[in-house]
């Protein structure tokens, strides 16, 4: 049961982070939603590497035991590294919006619809 | 190994990154940079496609020597290397994305030639074409991920970059929005693969696949994120608003990364899972999703008075034939007997549809553009006349309002004409909806033909004069591939669409060509 604890949290926040960008007006709220759940995947990603007992593949001097290939440490490092990347473009979205339409609610935001 | 398919990212990518030091030193420098650019990434894309389809299926792996270094000796027949795999479809995608670079590059020589931050601009179109090249090319699960954030991003930020009073950034930022969470859903996926099978290679994880409730779950979030990339209904409330905001020359090419999402949830379904999932479900979910994407996306379009959000909810409608061509496809698929008699066909109709939908959707993107580009209006009900003064984009929209019809002898017929026959077998409703929905679509362009070219010639537009030398050249480029994919469709067929359609139906042999003999 313990060792599924993580997979649970992942749900979780994952839940919070899809809640939030689906029920929030708030422009940055949205976006702190969709960090949320970037969260949530490096999570999932980092539990699923985890090999009880096993070493990182360090050759010099390495203790004994079974190395663990660490594909999916490089992968959440990765996507850490993409989400910034993607919080930061849509934060700039969001000052330009603020600046044209002098609000970041997106009951405001719907010039396009009209 | 070939030596052209790494050359297919490093040299858009160096472009990209070059463009804004070689900006510095001037314009006609940074101009010259990116034909250069263009042309080299070009010639690398059709020389591999050549290769492909001489040689067969090419593996390269990265870091590598030699593609059967591909599996290290010692891993336990596991490969840990980065591979590109192009296979005869991948090379098809290849060549579509080469031809719309070709003539989204000649167009932005002209139509951005007077705005501002153009550095920026090429920067972002190279990094986009590195994304699609990528995703169309990898045999990786995690590195079509990296490829499709890429491309997500940089698409997001040219959608979003002549800011026009706020209007483009509301489409960029949906786009982005829409990019991310599919990306974060696609990611899920990949580790629910990973934790399963402990590879991220698409050839292994084939091999060894079974369908546990995982496996369902990934199958599911991979295909909902993908058609959500790709734009077909019930997730398509983005693409009219981003393909109408952005500038004319990117909605071309956000038209080619979506079929580039288009692609990879084929590559899910026909190389990854095949007939280890239910074939028939899946098959008649996404032949769902296709009719609802065409019936809804033209009706919607009907009504539209601004020019691109027409177009726009008309490629929605059109994403519909290639779901229901490949769909039919999904849905035979381990039935030698339906899939000879008329799956392979359905197949080749939707396969043939994507480079022809390429072809006729970025061309009218381009004129929209065009038009705009002179006249500076997009509403309907304002424009007219044009015929008068702008004679070649009026010939070049003919060719694509009747190519995107289904009227013959345009590309749009050869390719519909396979879809109606073999899906008529299949289930005839399908067809029926089909060629009304096609109907419908002619209904829509004759409405933008006589609003915009026919009539008098307007006071307001009487300084209109035709669109510069290297807008028509691209524009015009995609005109005659209209016309020729449209005379000799079973050239085109037999040497690229094929090929193309077998190869996704032979998972085994996409399997043994990257594990070998293991």
């Amino acid at each position: 049961m313990l060792t599924q604890l993580p997979y649970l949290a992942v749900v979780l926040i994952a839940g919070i982070g899809i809640a939030t960008i689906l029920l929030k007006k708030n422009l940055i709220k949205m976006i702190m939603g969709l960090g949320v759940l970037t969260g949530s995947a490096n999570l999932f990603l980092v539990t699923l590497g985890y090999r009880d007992g096993g070493i990182a593949p360090i050759y010099t001097s390495a203790p004994e035991g079974v190395m663990v290939l660490s594909t999916v440490q490089a992968m959440t490092v990765t996507n850490i590294v993409i989400g910034f990347a993607t919080t930061a473009l849509l934060l700039a979205f969001a000052i330009m919006l603020y600046r044209k339409y002098g609000s970041v609610e997106t009951g405001d935001i719907r010039r396009l619809r009209e | 190994m070939s030596q052209y398919v790494p050359l297919l990212v490093a040299l858009p990518l160096i472009a990209a990154f070059a463009m804004p030091l070689v900006g510095m030193l001037g314009k006609t420098i940074r101009n010259s940079l990116a034909i250069i650019a263009m042309a080299g990434t070009v010639t690398a894309a059709l020389l591999l496609v050549y290769e492909v389809l001489v040689n067969g299926t090419i593996i390269y792996a990265f870091g590598a020597f030699d593609p059967s270094l591909a599996i290290p000796f010692d891993s336990g027949g596991v490969p840990i290397r980065i591979l590109f795999v192009i296979d005869a479809m991948s090379a098809f995608m290849v060549l579509t994305a080469a031809i719309m670079m070709f003539a989204v590059v000649l167009y932005s020589l002209s139509s951005e030639s007077e705005q501002t931050g153009q550095d920026g601009y090429y920067a972002l179109l190279f990094l986009m074409m590195v994304g699609i090249f990528g995703m169309v090319t990898t045999g990786d699960l995690f590195n079509f991920f990296v490829f499709l954030e890429i491309n997500s991003l940089a698409g997001a930020a040219l959608a979003a970059y002549r800011i026009n009073k706020g209007l483009s950034v509301e489409g960029g930022l949906k786009y982005a929005f829409i990019s991310t969470i599919a990306g974060l859903f696609f990611l899920f996926a990949i580790g629910m693969l990973y934790g399963q099978y402990n590879s991220l290679n698409i050839a292994y994880i084939a091999s060894v696949i079974d369908l546990t409730g995982l496996s369902l779950v990934a199958l599911v979030l991979m295909i909902t994120s993908l058609a959500m990339k790709a734009g077909s209904v019930p997730m398509h409330f983005w693409t009219p608003d981003t393909y109408s905001s952005a500038p004319s020359s990117i909605t071309a090419i956000l038209i080619v990364s979506s079929m580039a999402s288009l692609y990879a949830i084929f590559r899910v379904a026909f190389s990854l899972y095949g007939v280890t999932m239910n074939v028939v479900t899946i098959g008649w979910i996404i032949i769902i999703l296709g009719i609802l994407s065409m019936f809804i996306g033209v009706s919607m379009a009907l009504p539209q008075k601004d020019v691109k959000r027409l177009m726009a909810y008309h490629s929605v409608s059109q994403i519909g034939y290639m779901l229901v061509g490949l769909g039919v496809g999904v849905a035979v698929l381990g039935d030698t007997q339906m899939m000879n008699e008329f799956g392979l066909v359905a197949m080749e109709g939707g396969i043939f549809h994507i480079i022809n939908y390429a072809l006729y959707k970025g061309l009218l993107f381009l004129i929209a553009g065009a038009v705009i580009y002179r006249c500076g209006t997009r509403n309907l009900n304002e424009l007219g006349g044009l015929g008068h003064s702008m004679k070649w984009t009026m010939g070049f929209f003919i060719i694509a309002a009747l190519a995107i019809a289904g009227i013959p002898p345009f590309n749009g017929f050869a390719s519909k004409i396979l879809i109606y026959e073999s899906v008529f077998i299949f289930n005839p409703y399908i067809s029926v909806i089909a060629m009304v929905v096609s109907i419908m679509t002619l209904a829509s362009f004759v409405k933008v033909f006589h609003s915009m070219f026919m009539g008098p010639k307007l006071p307001q537009y009487a300084e209109v004069k035709e669109v510069p030398l290297p807008m028509l050249i691209g524009m015009g480029l995609l005109a005659a591939l209209i016309i020729l994919f449209g005379l000799f469709p079973d050239l085109v067929v037999n040497l690229l669409i094929e090929p193309a359609a077998l190869a996704f139906i032979d998972q085994s042999g996409y399997i043994s060509s990257v594990m070998g003999g293991i």
